[in-house]
Order: C-alpha cells, then sequence, then structure tokens
C-alpha cells in the first residue's frame, strides 16, 4: 500500500510528464488549473490518466472543486 | 406536445406530461460504460412523489423554496419535479461554486429545502460558517456512502422509497415566481433573478417552435443543470414533448463520444469551449487521413456545402459525410451552443459538415433566449434572429448602428430578488437593458459587438462581475485597487478572450515589489480558476469617488483607457 506522501508525488510526476513540464517544477500544494495553465477538459484528461495509472475510478463530482495536487492526491488514496 | 397555452405554471405541465407519456423513456442516466438506469416517466413519477410528500410533511408549501446543489443526474430533474409539484419555488444553484459562495446564496435566497449530493454536502458541512443564520430545515443528501455522517441532512435513498399516502398538487399561477437563478454576485451583491412560471412557459413555446422535441428524441444533458440553457432544453422542454433526458455521471471526452454512438442522440448543448475542443479533435482525424482520401474527403464537403447554402438537409448530410454522422451516432440534428460567445469559424466547421449549430444569445434576465439561429440560411457570424414573441431594440446607436440590446418580452424576469433599486435600473419602462452592445444586420439578424457593462463571460460560460472578485484583495498593503474587465477599459468590438485586470494605486513613495506581485498571486489563487485577475495596472493617480466612498467606475476607466493597454497591463 503506498503512502499518501508517495501517491502525491506520482500524481506530480504524471502531471508532469502528461503535460511535458521539469517534474520538480510543480509542487504538491500547486494550483494544477494555474501552474499548468490547463482549463477544465484538460484536468479530465489527467484524471483519466491518472485512474489508468492508479487502477481505480475517481468519478467526477467526487473531485468537484478539488484543484490542488494534495487533495487531488488524498482523493486518489482515499479509493486505492 | 403539450399545448402550453393553457397552463398555469410548470408543476402542472409536467405533471400532464408524465401521465401522457406514462409509457416513454423520460430518463436514461449512465456511468461511463454502465447504464445506472433508465426511467419511463411513469417511474419517473414514482420515484419523485415520496420526495414530494417528504417535503409537504416537513411543512414546505406553497412559495417556499428549495435549492438544489447537484452535478447532472437523474435526481436533480426528480427532485425538482417534486418541487413543482408542492408549489415551491426553485432555486438551482451552481455545483462549480465554493462552499462558501454556496452558503451566501443559500442564506441570501431563504431556502428552506437542499437538495444535494454527498461530496457537495461534505464541502458545504466542512465550511459551515453561515450555515446557523440559513433558513435551512430540511437537507436531503443522494449517494452518501452507508456509514457516513450526514450532518442532520436525510439519505435520499430512504425518502425516495418510504413515505406512506400521496402528495396533494398544489397549483401555482403564471405570474408566481418559479425560480430564483443566481446571475451573479457571490462577492458583494447577489443577483437572483426572480422568473416566473410564465417566463418559462412562454420561453418554451417560443423555442421548441424552432427546435422541437418528440417522443423518441434524445437530448444528451452536459451543460449543468442549473443554467437556464440546460434546464430549459435538458428538462422543461423536453419533457412536455415526452422526449428522453441521457444523463453522464462522468465528462471524460472519451465516454461522452460513446454517449452519442450508443444512446443516438438528438440534441446536444455545449459551451464554446466544449464545442472548440470536438472541432480539434476533428481536425486531428481530418488531418490524418491519407492524401487521396483527405481529397475525397474535401471533395465530399464541398458539395455538402453547396447543398446546404440556404437550408439544413439533415438526411443528405448523413449519407454524404457518412462517417461523420455515424461517430455522433447518425442521429444529431443540431448543437446548441450557449452560455458565451462563439468564434464563427467554429460555428461553420460543424456547419460544413451537416451538423447545424444553434447558435443564440440570451442572459438569465430574459430566459434562456432571445436570438436564435434560424437556420434560414445558416449564419455564422450573427447570433440569429429574435425568437418568436421577442422584441429587441438597440438604444442609443451610434453611426454604425452599435448601440445597446434592449428586449421586452414575456419572458423577462419579475426582478431581482430584495433589489427594487438594481431591478429599476435593469428594466426600464419594461425593457431589459442587457448592457451589451450589437446591432442588426439587412436580413434581420443580431451581431453582437461588445459589451457596455463592467463584466467577462469565460469560454467555459462562466459570466464573471469584477465586483464578486474584489473581496478576495481585501487588506491588500497598497492604497486603493478595483477590479475591471479589460475590456471595459480598452472596449474592444469582439466578445473572445475576455480578461479581468486589477488596478492598484500605491501609497506615495510606495513601489511595486515583487513582495507586492507574490502576496497578489496568492490571493488570486484563492479563487476559482476561471474567476482570476491576469493582469496588473498601476495607476497614476487617485480613484475617483462619489460621496459615499464608492469608486466611480465608468470615470476611473475612461482615464485608464488613456493608457496603452500592452505596456500598461503586467501579466500576472
Amino acid at each position: 500500500m503506498r503512502t499518501v506522501e508517495q501517491t502525491t508525488q506520482e500524481v506530480l510526476d504524471l502531471a508532469a510528464t502528461h503535460f511535458h513540464v521539469a517534474a520538480d517544477s510543480l509542487n504538491a500544494d500547486d494550483d494544477f488549473f494555474r501552474k499548468l495553465g490547463i482549463n477544465s477538459l484538460q484536468a479530465l484528461e489527467l484524471l483519466s490518466r491518472l485512474e489508468n495509472h492508479f487502477g481505480i475510478e475517481l468519478p467526477d463530482y467526487e473531485v468537484q472543486g478539488v484543484s490542488d495536487f494534495r487533495t487531488l492526491a488524498s482523493r486518489i488514496q482515499s479509493r486505492l | 406536445m403539450l399545448d402550453l397555452s393553457t397552463y398555469q405554471s410548470i408543476g402542472a405541465a409536467l405533471k400532464d406530461a408524465v401521465e401522457v407519456f406514462a409509457g416513454e423513456v423520460c430518463l436514461i442516466e449512465a456511468d461511463r460504460e454502465r447504464e445506472n438506469h433508465r426511467l419511463t416517466y411513469r417511474e419517473f413519477r414514482d420515484r419523485a412523489m415520496p420526495i414530494a410528500k417528504t417535503l409537504q410533511d416537513a411543512g414546505f408549501s406553497e412559495g417556499d423554496r428549495a435549492a438544489i446543489i447537484m452535478t447532472n443526474q437523474s435526481k436533480w430533474l426528480i427532485a425538482a419535479y417534486a418541487i413543482f409539484y408542492s408549489g415551491g419555488v426553485l432555486v438551482p444553484l451552481d455545483f462549480k461554486l465554493t462552499a462558501d459562495e454556496q452558503w451566501q446564496l443559500l442564506q441570501h435566497s431563504k431556502a428552506r429545502v437542499l437538495i444535494t449530493e454527498y461530496p457537495i454536502w461534505r464541502q458545504l458541512s466542512a465550511a459551515a460558517g453561515p450555515a446557523g443564520v440559513t433558513r435551512l430545515r430540511t437537507v436531503f443528501v443522494t449517494e452518501a456512502p452507508a456509514d457516513a455522517d450526514l450532518a442532520g441532512g436525510q439519505r435520499w435513498e430512504t425518502t425516495a422509497t418510504g413515505g406512506a399516502g400521496q402528495p396533494d398538487f398544489r397549483p401555482r399561477t403564471r405570474t408566481d415566481v418559479a425560480t430564483i437563478v443566481y446571475s451573479s454576485g457571490t462577492g458583494g451583491r447577489p443577483k437572483g433573478c426572480m422568473m416566473t412560471h410564465d417566463n418559462y412557459l412562454e420561453q418554451c413555446i417560443a423555442l421548441t417552435s424552432l427546435y422541437p422535441f418528440a417522443t423518441g428524441m434524445r437530448y444528451l444533458s452536459i451543460l449543468p443543470t442549473n443554467h437556464a440553457i440546460d434546464f430549459m432544453v435538458g428538462f422543461f422542454g423536453p419533457f412536455i414533448c415526452g422526449a428522453a433526458v441521457v444523463h453522464l455521471r462522468t465528462l471524460r471526452p472519451e465516454y461522452v463520444h460513446e454517449a452519442f454512438v450508443k444512446y443516438k442522440i438528438t440534441y446536444v448543448s455545449l459551451v464554446p469551449l466544449v464545442l472548440k475542443n470536438l472541432q480539434k479533435g476533428l481536425q486531428a482525424r481530418f488531418d490524418e487521413l491519407p492524401r487521396r482520401k483527405r481529397k475525397v474527403f474535401d471533395a465530399l464537403v464541398a458539395v455538402n456545402k453547396a447543398l446546404t447554402k440556404r437550408r439544413p438537409r439533415l438526411w443528405l448530410s448523413r449519407r454524404l459525410l457518412k462517417e461523420v454522422h455515424a461517430a455522433f451516432g447518425g442521429e444529431l440534428a443540431a448543437i446548441i451552443v450557449g452560455g458565451a460567445f462563439s468564434e464563427p469559424e467554429t460555428l461553420q466547421f460543424f456547419y460544413d459538415l451537416g451538423i447545424p449549430v444553434a447558435n443564440g444569445y440570451g442572459l438569465t434576465e430574459a430566459g434562456t433566449a432571445i436570438t436564435v439561429n434560424d437556420l434560414k440560411p445558416f449564419r455564422a457570424d450573427t447570433v440569429g434572429k429574435p425568437l418568436p414573441g421577442m422584441e429587441v431594440r438597440i438604444v442609443n446607436a451610434d453611426a454604425q448602428g452599435i448601440g445597446e440590446v434592449t428586449v421586452r418580452s414575456k419572458t423577462v424576469m419579475s426582478g431581482y430578488l430584495n433589489e427594487p433599486e438594481l431591478t429599476a435600473e435593469t428594466i426600464v419602462g419594461g425593457w431589459l437593458l442587457t448592457g451589451d452592445l450589437g446591432r442588426f444586420d439587412g436580413a434581420g439578424h443580431l451581431q453582437l459587438l461588445g459589451r457596455k457593462k463592467n463584466m467577462i463571460v469565460t469560454e467555459e460560460g462562466k459570466n464573471i462581475y469584477p465586483e464578486d472578485v474584489e473581496s478576495i484583495f481585501e487588506s491588500l498593503p497598497v492604497k486603493e485597487f478595483g477590479v475591471f474587465a479589460a475590456n471595459y477599459v480598452w472596449p474592444q468590438r469582439s466578445m473572445v478572450g475576455e480578461q479581468l485586470i486589477l488596478v492598484i494605486r500605491l501609497e506615495s513613495g510606495q513601489s511595486f515589489t515583487p513582495g507586492l506581485r507574490q502576496e497578489i498571486t496568492v490571493r488570486n489563487n484563492r479563487l476559482l480558476n476561471y474567476k482570476r485577475v491576469r493582469g496588473i495596472v498601476l495607476a497614476d493617480e487617485d480613484f475617483p469617488r462619489t460621496a459615499s466612498m464608492k469608486i466611480k467606475r465608468n470615470v476611473l476607466a475612461e482615464k485608464l483607457a488613456k493608457l496603452d493597454r500592452t505596456h500598461a497591463v503586467m501579466e500576472l
């Protein structure tokens, strides 16, 4: 079982790969909309990528209002 | 279709619709590849009645207000039906707002009942600051896990199956308020539009005269149902015609694409951002075609364009461009686009493929839509002609015929809740002043060419008023500040790519330091992403103010307009 820290790091790494930015430029408390310059549709793409990676289903309504990596990771953690 | 001219209220029309179309499918709810359920009108009514009974048993009566904060799903419509059946006033709130903003509107609307989903209720309960001052007495929570703490809420699923006896149908009249829809004002001054039953009945008659629903048709509900468009074309419109509404619990593009094919969708409403994204995806696929195939495809598009110049010919387009139409399920009659301004080239792209786009213009205060493209012929460069029953006039027009768009019709709201002065400023002599600038062309089509009002609309269809985001910058260590729509200061004949700017006046001797920029960035990031300011402007003199110390926004904007926008705005 991953720790929440590990999950958070994996979320950051995946986001960096998916949106082609340097992994060390992202922090857990960053707002991903702002930091990655993405819109709501691109955020949905990231969710699909994360679901595949973690092998879980993350309903859209479960992440409604979430905009930072740390909270996103905690929602993923609760479904692992 | 029911004859709406004979009805007094939304509730009465819906009550008849579920009887007339009892055996037809009315709702399909899917989650990814799974279908959660498929309800007939009869089954829909059977699910709504226990909710209505529980509401009435709890003392909910005519004129009482009930809020819904839910994502698009079947329970949204079931809850709304129960509220209207009980004679209540529906307050549809945006599920994308923050918990604090939702509490603020619950308080402002004086809602007695709230119907919401567990993840939303969890956030609301955690931010329960203003909870004590609302009039909430009953909270229904849907989809809560078995061991969840409902913080005083009732489990929807228990209510939906229990309850003895039948609820009473509580009639309303056309002039009664049916809904309170917030068009803005989560920051300072909530603007709750009081929409009457007459507003909805008349709007529905006008819209369905151009874009009719019928039994067997299916509408894919993607725009939030709290939004005026989805409420009308994703609930009331299809229901009074016996059509079906399809809800998806997951809006990932891959599942949305699948739904078109799986459910043979007839209509869908999209915001410009999603439409543009769809265009990008299709264009990429066309670009990947081998050269010879691409040539044939382009030739077919050219033939389709020539044959649909005067009007759409769906059956012909579906044959000519079979694969494109098959990807949309083969039954798509039109894409309804709204919520924000759409770029003409995107609209034309779809029309050239034989997919009509019902482009229109409206605002919450005027019902759902004021103008819609009637497709006779299709025009991508305008927002169409006024709907039947709408009087639209351009006032204070300049030499080019551009002036403020004003509207008079039975669909215009009765006023803003608790705001008689604001109502009097907005509806003058029966005419609604929209604050949008436009002109009519020779064919009677309306063209929109900017705004008179200090606000922006994002591509995702969000209306943002600068005053609503100012509170986040309160006590910023500067002499004074204000938020403006960049286009309000530097008017452009366009409604695309609108941005907010923060105007600050530094103290004497103060300089704009990296620390101050950081402070602004941190505060800005606390706003939802679409509400953020995108630039900073340093004012070189004190803000002009009224006797009561309010900023004279129009005067300040005129002064700022003298600055060169490119140099004056520092990107944030």
